[in-house]
């Protein structure tokens, strides 16, 4: 497949970059911040996205979506990168609807999917349950019981957590924590008897919880695909998941580039702009080098997403490697070539640093993907 | 039948029935690559049979135009002779700085009279350039080039020295840049010109380098005569055919190394030693590779995405600017890492138990690609300003 964008992927790109940079930017998500905003985000805005189409842009059509594949959605979310969006197109529509698509029957997606792709449905997933990203070692057990399952365990970094109608939790049906296999997928109504959420803060001000189940009875119809059997339909939602994450980290990396380089155009030192510099000139020069290198694994893993690629997994760690490593880079970058205003909290560069973090942690930083990359590869 | 399959099935069996079995057989080194000439460096007697074929149909360089030797053929049909030649293993007939380098320059500067002179014999194998550009003191600062051609009138004299000249001992003719006029500033006066290597006051030297005997040579002129009939382009305008012409040099260097066939990782295993995940003993190590092996799948994304992009007719962006300095950075990554998977085998310098040190000499010789057809530095300089918009200090 020819890594450039067809027509109707360039107006998706444009569309979405008119609209957010209008509705959702930094200025909103610093607003929702300091208002202490219940939701985190705004419904209307949430709303007007949803009417565009956006919640249902990867789901098929049968059930209720454009259809466009991820590498639409991945567009959309460089967007959201670059403005600092606030909404549930993470939670729910990259993740949430992925895993239903991928693991549940005919009947869940029905039930789920067209609810989450009018946006009146937020779906998200529960896996992480101690500091770092570890699928392997869930320790939350469902036991048969009752009419299904009962399960018991604690989760965290749940994306909007406190807003989510329904948790699609990973727990352990048989084995041990280390153990790779025994996981299963269940549906959880937020409202069920023993669910309790905790609504967290961490430093980019987007939503996130922490879940606790204490014997929640879920009915047979609750397990997404079979019992014991969640690990491929999960690792392809993880991949899509760090795909996705991925692309909103170009967007972020790219706009705090732009923003830093309109600076070093824009700041007088000794009698000159600082651009002017060349040991700054180096370096912005290698940055752009570098954001040319993960704009293009982002597009080739997205396309990778919906060609079916076999090497989706090594693809996914590939695309999240790299742009954990240059979101970093290019969010430093971006604060030390500010200056002292970039230290300040009324500077927006500040947002996108924060933001970067946080992104670069869920379902995998650096460490995690690089090390997996590696193993991919025989080594 | 379209007209393309049936060029196809043409194409198969005129390959099948012209093409030498010996030609056939996989490049094993530089001496299996033929680059012509008035006294051709043969190492098989069917290099030059081969080359005479493909020239005769013009397909040495098929998608150059008929009149000028080349083949006519359009892009599809040149992607069809190369998967042809490829589905049989056939060699690549005929490879030169003339084809590669001055051809472009030619076709896009000279006059009709210059095409017709010099591009025929490029595509029969005949003339071998080389290309005059760098000199003692002119390297980054290529513009402040000195060798001076000065005007009797129907041809030029030309004196001065040139450096870094592939394969100047062994090619006939020169593509040179020479200065014409020093009252300018110093991108002006400089002229593109052509002359014959065969005579009095041309002597070309070869160079040893840290990795040991190379291509290169010093070119010394004294008294050397050009023709003003091969005066390129206007006079004083030969900064302009340079730039060009550096253009096609980096993408060259930048594509220079390649992928190894087994990854580096994987031979790290075999020699080092794996944990029962299979991860490579060394941890460190480990992470140098991976980061490596991450960047060249990335930087090979980044090749792939801006050559759809120039095919889907979006043109040549901004992200091709990195080519040159990316790449050659990458491949003495490689190299270091290459050392470090290596140990002391890698360090050998000559004898069978080293393999002559190729993988030493191979690394030694990486660290020119950073500086050789404008330097890393300069690269970046380049993406600062005419990318980046960055001013002047």
């Amino acid at each position: 497949m020819a890594l450039v964008l067809n027509e109707e992927q360039s107006m998706l790109k444009d569309a979405a970059a008119g609209f957010l940079a209008e509705k959702a930017t930094v200025a909103h998500l610093r607003e929702l911040r300091d208002s202490g905003d219940a939701t985190g985000f705004s419904q209307d805005v949430w709303k007007e996205m949803a009417d565009m189409g956006w919640a249902g842009i990867a789901i098929d059509e049968e059930f209720g979506g454009l259809g466009y594949g991820y590498t639409g959605l991945g567009l959309v979310l460089e967007q959201v990168g670059r403005n600092l969006s606030a909404s549930p197109l993470q939670s729910s529509v990259l993740i949430g609807a992925t895993i239903i698509a991928e693991l549940g029957d005919q009947a869940q997606k029905e039930q789920f999917l067209p609810a989450i792709a009018s946006g009146q449905s937020i779906v998200t997933l529960a896996i992480q349950e101690g500091a770092h990203h570890a699928p392997s070692q869930i320790a939350t057990t469902a036991v048969a019981g009752g009419n299904g399952y009962v399960l018991n365990g604690s989760k965290r970094l749940v994306l909007d957590a406190h807003v989510a109608d329904t948790f699609v939790v990973i727990a352990r049906t048989s084995g041990e924590p280390g153990d790779t296999d025994g996981l299963s997928a269940f549906l959880v109504d937020a409202k069920a008897d023993g669910v309790a959420i905790e609504q967290r803060s961490m430093v980019d001000n987007l939503n996130c919880g922490a879940l606790t189940l204490n014997n929640v009875s879920v009915d047979a119809s609750a397990l997404l695909g079979s019992e014991g059997g969640a690990a491929s339909g999960l690792n392809r939602t993880l991949d899509i998941a760090n795909i996705g994450l991925a692309s909103e980290l170009l967007g972020v990396s790219t706009e705090a580039f732009e923003r830093t380089v309109a600076y070093l155009k824009e700041r007088k030192q000794f009698g000159q702009v600082i651009g002017s510099f060349q040991g700054l000139q180096h370096r912005a020069a290698e940055l752009f080098a570098e954001l040319e290198l993960a704009r293009s694994i982002v597009l080739k893993a997205l396309q990778a997403i919906d060609s079916g690629d076999e090497s989706l997994p090594v693809l996914a760690s590939a695309a999240k490697a790299k742009l954990c490593e240059v979101a970093q880079r290019a969010t430093n970058e971006g604060v030390q070539m500010h200056g002292g205003i970039g230290m300040t909290d009324e500077h927006e560069i500040g947002f996108f640093i924060k933001r970067a973090r946080a992104a670069q942690h869920t379902f995998g930083d650096y460490n995690y993907h690089l090390d997996r990359f590696a193993s991919l590869n025989g080594f | 039948m379209s007209d393309l399959d049936q060029f196809r099935q043409e194409t198969r069996a005129w390959l099948e029935a012209n093409c030498p079995e010996a030609m056939r057989q996989p490049v094993t080194g530089f001496e299996d690559i033929y680059n012509g000439g008035r006294v051709p460096e043969i190492d098989h007697p069917d290099q030059k049979v081969w080359c005479d074929r493909m020239a005769e149909k013009g397909w040495t360089v098929p998608h150059w135009p008929k009149e000028y030797g080349g083949g006519g053929l359009s892009a599809d049909e040149v992607k069809v002779l190369r998967q042809e030649m490829s589905r049989i293993g056939a060699r690549q007939a005929l490879d030169s700085f003339g084809i590669s380098m001055l051809g472009p320059a030619l076709l896009q500067f000279g006059t009709q009279e210059q095409k017709l002179e010099h591009l025929p014999p490029i595509c029969r194998g005949e003339i071998r350039w080389c290309q005059g550009y760098s000199e003692p003191n002119a390297g980054s600062d290529l513009a402040s080039l000195a060798t001076r051609a000065e005007d009797k009138g129907d041809h030029y004299l030309i004196n001065g020295q040139k450096v870094w000249t592939s394969y100047a001992d062994k090619a006939d003719w020169i593509f040179c840049l020479v200065r014409t006029d020093n009252t300018g500033t110093k991108h002006e006066g400089i002229s593109f010109v052509l002359f014959d290597m065969d005579q009095p006051g041309v002597e070309a030297r070869p160079i040893k380098l840290i990795s040991g005997s190379s291509p290169f040579c010093e070119t010394f002129f004294d008294n050397a005569r050009a023709d003003k009939a091969n005066l390129i382009g206007e006079e004083g305008k030969g900064w302009t055919i340079a730039k060009y012409l550096l253009t096609h040099e980096r993408e060259m260097i930048s594509g220079m190394g390649g992928a190894p066939k087994k990854s580096l990782g994987e031979t790290a295993v075999e020699l080092i030693g794996a944990d029962e995940q299979g991860r490579l003993s060394n941890g460190i190590l480990r992470q140098n590779l991976a980061q490596y092996q991450l960047d060249t799948v990335a930087f090979g994304a980044t090749m792939a995405r801006v050559g759809d992009e120039v095919k889907s007719g979006q043109g040549l962006g901004p992200a091709s600017s990195i080519f040159k300095y990316y790449g050659t950075e990458l491949n003495k990554r490689r190299n270091e890492l290459n050392l470090a998977v290596g140990g002391e085998e890698a360090l050998g310098w000559e004898g069978d138990a080293y393999q002559g040190g190729q993988v030493v000499r191979d690394w030694l010789r990486s660290k020119g690609n950073s500086i050789e057809g404008g330097t890393t530095e300069v690269q970046l300089n380049i993406v600062s300003k005419r990318v980046l918009g960055l001013p002047d200090a």
